[in-house]
């Protein structure tokens, strides 16, 4: 009796510390108190679960716990800050994997489903097809991310029919088996049909929708603790995986919205597929671009300058040649915000980690709202490796598949040097007119070589 | 589980849905990977379902799942809270922000 007191006080006080935890989150000065807080409410949920009268042997717990935190120590300390989104995504499938697997064991414990009530299996299921989908759908985008698989969208022909029959064959088990739960043969099948729609699902999404995809998987994962928390009956668990799951999905919706897309779009679209860019083409229009000695001399006077970073920013890891070129302008006497669109980058946030990580101190960095106004008194907007965000044909042109998003208001801006490797067009495969604007000059190459010689070239003048 | 527990479960997980909202929708744009690594690091909870399976003699298949539960579980716990300090130890602010120019409160 005692003992089950001192477990479920452990468990109590973990879901408040959980919940500090995030809450601190929500001031960049606060939170580091407040994770090492979070934590805490972990270890207590351990130790206390270690109590468990159910545990008589610790031999494999011991050996689970020594081999994760031998895999999880490095992932933790020496992952590059610029492999962030494949990091998440590869964590979003362990912690998928397990809540998975906990499903399964739980299943083959009880029986194989003779000893589970309806309820019960109501719960078990929606872990395991949940689960599932989102360990297979998490590695796709850990593979995508890592550039194991190209990023760009995979799809063939009646793939979102085959998406959908699985969606559709998986909750049919799901009922199935909530009617009758010993059916391991329809549970086994249904593990399986959930591993093969999380690859379905993933696979024909572009790389720039993967902010949205990574929250989602996040929504899901954090459902299938919760689900684990009902089979189980454990408050704890529902806990943590409300408050992940809410996260996921806020986040996700805060991705969709930044797009001017539904989820519906994202995840069945397949956006970026050839056939989509049917904007008008941009013959007769010639773009102009500049040495970095004039690009220079424009950025070592300017007052005040906004740079707008992209994902071709992250991909060639310039950020601590533009926090020194923007250490540069501010010796003169400039001034330098960062303008943050949402889904710059991709990951929610993504710009922001980069940014901190080359030592820009946050009170510089933008989000959308509060500097679009600012852009028209801007001497020079620095675009660095973005394009879709910054594209004007989001705002008038009716045809265009970005029809609708909002972008960062940089054509407003008097002078406009867009850093660019070449003139291919952006993800979504869309002229952007912005580069062939009068106030636009573009200096080609590499991210971070261009900066490094307008560094010397801003040193010079 | 009975149809009470059941209730009571669900209770729990609305309420606690409705803090993560409140919680949530207040965390700025600037922190959202770090709270993307942080609930990652929080869905390690699933541990307290895992070690019972692990350490629990029912068969051997549910200890060997328990295992790799375990071990999952434990990369994300242990990779999730370091990775998320480290990420938040970079959040500086600036040396002279202006005093009039602090981000405004919403």
């Amino acid at each position: 009796m005692i003992r089950e007191l001192v477990i479920q006080a452990s468990y109590l006080a973990a879901s408040v510390l959980l919940i500090l935890g995030l809450r601190s989150l929500t001031h960049p000065d606060s939170a580091r108190r407040g994770m090492h807080l979070a934590a805490l409410g972990m270890l207590i949920a351990v130790v206390g679960t270690l109590l468990h009268r159910e545990i008589v042997d610790y031999r494999w717990i011991l050996a689970g716990l020594a081999l994760g935190s031998l895999i999880g120590y490095p992932m933790g300390m020496w992952v590059p800050m610029t492999a962030m989104p494949q990091r998440i995504a590869i964590s979003h499938m362990f912690g998928a994997l397990a809540a998975t697997l906990v499903g399964v064991a739980e299943f083959v414990n009880r029986g194989s489903g003779a000893g589970v009530v309806h309820a019960q299996m109501a719960a078990l299921g929606f872990e395991v097809l949940f689960g599932s989908l989102t360990v297979t759908g998490s590695l796709m985008a850990f593979l995508k991310l890592q550039e194991i698989l190209p990023g760009v969208p995979i799809t063939f022909r009646g793939q979102n029919v085959i998406s959908l029959l699985l969606f559709a064959g998986g909750l049919g088990l799901l009922g199935w088996l909530v009617v009758d739960p010993a059916q391991p043969a329809a549970f086994h099948l249904m593990l399986a049909v959930g591993l093969a729609f999380g690859v379905s699902l993933v696979l024909p999404i572009g790389g720039a929708d993967m902010p949205v995809v990574i929250s989602l998987l996040n929504s899901y994962a954090g459902l299938a603790s919760a689900a684990t928390g009902f089979a189980i009956g454990n408050n704890v668990l529902i806990i943590a995986g409300a408050l992940d799951g809410a996260s996921g999905f806020i986040l996700s919706v805060i991705m969709s919205k930044a797009m001017n897309r539904s989820f519906g779009n994202v995840l069945f679209g397949a956006f970026g597929t050839p056939q989509a860019a049917t904007t008008k083409g941009a013959e007769g229009l010639a773009v102009r671009a500049i040495t970095p000695e004039d690009a220079a001399v424009q950025l070592a006077y300017a007052r005040k300058v906004i740079v707008v970073p992209g994902y071709g920013m992250a991909v060639s890891q310039a950020q601590h040649q533009l926090r020194e070129l923007a250490g540069l302008i501010e010796k003169n006497g400039g001034e330098v915000v960062y303008a943050i669109h949402p889904v710059a980058g991709r990951m929610p946030g993504h710009m922001n980690v980069l940014l901190a990580e080359a030592d820009v101190p946050y009170d510089r960095l933008r989000e959308m709202e509060d500097v679009n106004p600012e852009f028209a008194s801007a001497d020079v907007v620095l675009v660095i490796g973005a394009n879709d965000v910054v594209n004007p044909a989001a705002k008038h042109d009716r045809q265009s598949p970005i029809y609708g998003m909002p972008i960062l208001e940089v054509e407003q801006a008097k002078n406009v040097l867009v850093l660019k490797r070449s003139m291919n067009p952006g993800f979504a495969g869309i002229e952007n007119e912005l580069f062939y604007m009068p106030q636009t000059s573009m200096l080609f190459g590499d991210a971070k070589q261009s900066l490094q010689k307008l560094i010397a070239e801003v040193k010079l003048a | 589980m009975s149809t009470t527990a059941l209730i009571q479960s669900l209770y729990v997980f609305v309420l606690a849905g409705f803090v993560g909202f409140l919680v949530i929708t207040r965390v700025p744009a600037l922190l959202h990977t770090p709270l993307m690594s942080a609930t990652n690091a929080i869905s390690a909870i699933s541990l307290v379902g895992s070690l019972v399976a692990a350490g629990s003699h029912e068969s051997r298949t549910a200890t060997l799942l328990g295992f790799i539960a375990v071990t999952s579980a434990t990369i994300n716990a242990v990779g999730g809270f370091l990775i998320t300090d480290r990420m938040l130890k970079m959040f500086r602010r600036g040396p002279k922000a202006a005093p009039g120019k602090a981000e405004p409160e919403k």
